[in-house]
């Protein structure tokens, strides 16, 4: 069964919003969904670039109250 | 069918790293790319807080070029273990408070030890180097060093000045094929940008001025004060960061404020409100201030004037200032604006 998880990014500036959405995705499986929220917007870019070239897919990217929110779907690929 | 070699690459998201990687991939090897966080890296972190630069375009270089090659990239967060880079450079810094040799040697290392790992089991590192092109760093004299000392040795090929080097081991090996190599030298970029146009590559970050903020004399100052005034060379991220952000003032040596100078960074510091103590003006538009260090009850009274000289009631003769802890306690202060002939100019950090 697939898990969602949730990973607090605010205050953190590009990369290490990436770093730490790498290091979360580590710990998960294909399938499973994980939501970044975000303060820094350069994260609206890298984060969508980081899962272009790891093959995992972002479902949904919102903004509520200056915060990016971002969902992804971990791909197949092994653990990067 | 063999399997192709495997090298991985520094990628700093600069245009020598670019090209390094894509002459190594056309010889049919497989690369990986590798990127070290240390907290001083310039990418994208100005633009990323200030408004005034909300238009540029906010992409992380090193993730851009990986894509562009085609490649897997990976991000590695090294802010701790820089530390002892930066505070005890066995080569000493350059200009400012860059250690840019043992930073080569630091990262190379890390790649390799990363590289070597069973998981990972790569052949070769190659990096974007090129002789002659930095004065503390890339020097003939330096290559050998940072091969040496980083205990990569025979397996750190330079793609771009290959042909100015002893053969490496994978040219040895024949992994690659060194006549595919190249044998730039010096601080002209032409010839790099000419390899750039025959791959195809029209758009890359163009080099100015390096990227690492310990190569920017303002920002090194700053660094520079932050371990004064604290009797100590101890940082945390935050620290590092917030020197990227405001307006660095230090009346006396036992606080200093960081006052924003436009929206972007207000919000910015405003995510720093339950750890610092902040002052805003109330009365008029404003700044926002942090305070850090340790100030007396005058001390603060002199802070909320600098700060009401930073917004539109600069020329009031009462403007009324809020402090916040980081607790949550707001206390409200009239004061009188400082008068620009009153803010001395040293204590501009």
């Amino acid at each position: 069964m697939s898990e969602h998880l949730e990973l607090n990014a605010r205050r953190l500036l590009c990369p290490m919003p990436v770093i730490r959405t790498q290091d979360k995705i580590k710990q998960m499986t294909h399938g499973d969904t994980l939501t970044v929220i975000c303060t820094d917007p350069g994260a609206l870019n890298d984060i969508p670039t980081w899962c272009r070239i790891n093959q995992h897919r972002v479902i949904r990217q919102e903004t509520i109250n200056d915060e990016y929110l971002i969902t992804l779907e971990v791909g197949p690929s092994a653990p990067n | 069918m063999t399997t192709p070699r495997r090298a991985v690459s520094l990628i700093s998201g600069g245009l020598d790293s670019l090209l390094a990687t894509k002459i190594i991939l056309d010889q049919g090897i497989h690369v990986e790319g590798i990127n070290f966080y240390t907290g001083f890296c310039v990418e994208g972190h100005t633009h990323a807080i200030r408004k005034k630069d909300k238009q540029k375009e906010k992409r992380n270089n090193a993730l851009w070029v990986a894509e562009q090659l085609g490649i897997k990239l990976h991000i590695i967060d090294v802010i701790d273990e820089y530390k002892d880079v930066l505070l005890n450079p066995k080569h000493g810094y350059g200009q400012n408070l860059n250690p840019c040799l043992d930073c080569k040697i630091f990262m190379v290392n890390k790649a390799q030890a990363w590289a070597w790992m069973e998981e990972n089991q790569f052949d070769f590192i190659i990096t974007g180097e090129v002789i002659g092109q930095r004065p503390k760093s890339q020097r003939k004299e330096t290559m050998p060093i940072i091969a040496r000392e980083s205990g990569a040795d025979d397996r750190l090929l330079r793609p771009l000045c290959a042909k100015n080097l002893p053969p490496t081991k994978p040219e040895v090996e024949g992994w690659v094929d060194r006549e595919k190599l190249y044998g730039f030298h010096g601080r002209n970029r032409k010839p790099q940008m000419a390899l750039a146009a025959e791959f195809g590559f029209t758009d890359y970050a163009q080099p100015a001025g390096g990227c690492c903020f310990l190569t920017d004399k303002p920002y090194s100052d700053k660094l520079a004060d932050l371990w004064q005034s604290r009797g100590s060379r101890e940082y945390e991220l935050d620290d590092i960061m917030l020197l990227k952000v405001g307006r660095h003032i230090r009346p006396k040596s036992n606080f200093k404020l960081i006052i924003s100078r436009e929206e972007g960074e207000t919000h910015y510091l405003k995510g720093y409100k339950n750890e610092y103590l902040t002052l805003q003006t109330i009365s008029h538009n404003g700044p926002i201030a942090m305070i850090d260090g340790d100030p007396s009850e005058d001390d603060l009274l002199l802070a909320a004037r600098i700060v009401a000289r930073y917004g539109q009631g600069r020329d009031a003769t009462q403007v009324e200032v809020e402090f916040r802890s980081p607790t949550g306690e707001r206390t409200q202060h009239k004061v009188m604006p400082l008068a620009a002939a009153d803010l001395n100019p040293e204590w501009h950090v």
